[in-house]
């Protein structure tokens, strides 16, 4: 166990938890850290692409698709969302206090060497292809997820 | 010995502390880097960050609601 590698499990896919994850990720990357993201479930929302290319799904998994948010820039609060009202003024303080954006974050973090991981199996149930998430992005079961999990000392399950 | 001054006022967390991840990693060793901060958070998160880094707080002052402290990399 190294204590310079961190891990972070992101199972939620909405806007104030991913926030979270992205300022401990970056935070952590600036204090020299390896840090691993593992996007998982609803998280996986998060490394859609806005405008993904066309892919060929079954009904069910389409239909995923269309339900879920599509990408960062369309997460909602876990709290307070009120039909997308809080998302909104949540949105306008991030930027009047000078917080990135979601998007901005991710980019920050993928600039400074945070890895970001796409579960597969979550990925399976929810129809999503590779070709719909965002570039740099590396591909990983539970399996792969502990490997780095067993060498950090510190997993956050967010 | 090089002087670098980082001006991190009105920027969040952790912004401040990725802003001087990047200065000392182009710093050599002994130089100073003087950053400005106006998170309220950052005089411990600069203790912490020196210590995890293993580089030398010098001082670290507060006035007009402005953080700013002097880091000297080893």
């Amino acid at each position: 166990m190294a204590d310079d590698k961190k891990t972070i499990i992101v199972f939620s896919g909405e806007l104030d938890r991913v926030m979270a994850a992205m300022v401990i990720a970056r935070g952590a990357a600036a204090m020299g850290n390896e840090v691993t993201l593992f996007f998982t479930f609803w998280g996986l929302n998060i490394l859609r692409k806005p405008a993904p290319p066309p892919v060929k799904k079954s009904f069910l998994e389409a239909m995923f698709g269309m339900m879920m948010p599509r990408g960062a820039g369309k997460v909602k609060l876990s709290k307070l969302n009120m039909g997308g009202l809080g998302t909104l003024m949540m949105q306008h303080v991030m930027k009047t206090k000078n917080v990135p954006s979601l998007p901005e974050m991710i980019a920050e973090a993928q600039e400074f060497g945070v890895k970001f991981i796409a579960c597969t199996m979550s990925m399976d149930i929810m129809g999503i292809k590779p070709e719909e998430l965002i570039d740099g992005l590396e591909f990983a079961g539970v399996a792969g997820y502990l490997g780095s999990a067993d060498e950090a000392n510190v997993n956050l399950f967010i | 010995m090089a002087e670098f001054h980082i001006d991190a006022k009105g920027l969040q967390c952790p912004a401040p502390i990725m802003r001087l991840f990047n200065q000392i990693k182009i710093a050599q060793p002994s130089d100073l880097v003087i950053i400005e901060v106006t998170d309220v958070g950052f005089k411990r998160d600069v203790e912490a960050w020196c210590h995890k880094m293993k580089h030398e707080l010098v001082a670290v002052t507060e006035g007009d609601g402005v953080i700013t402290a002097h880091i000297r990399k080893v």
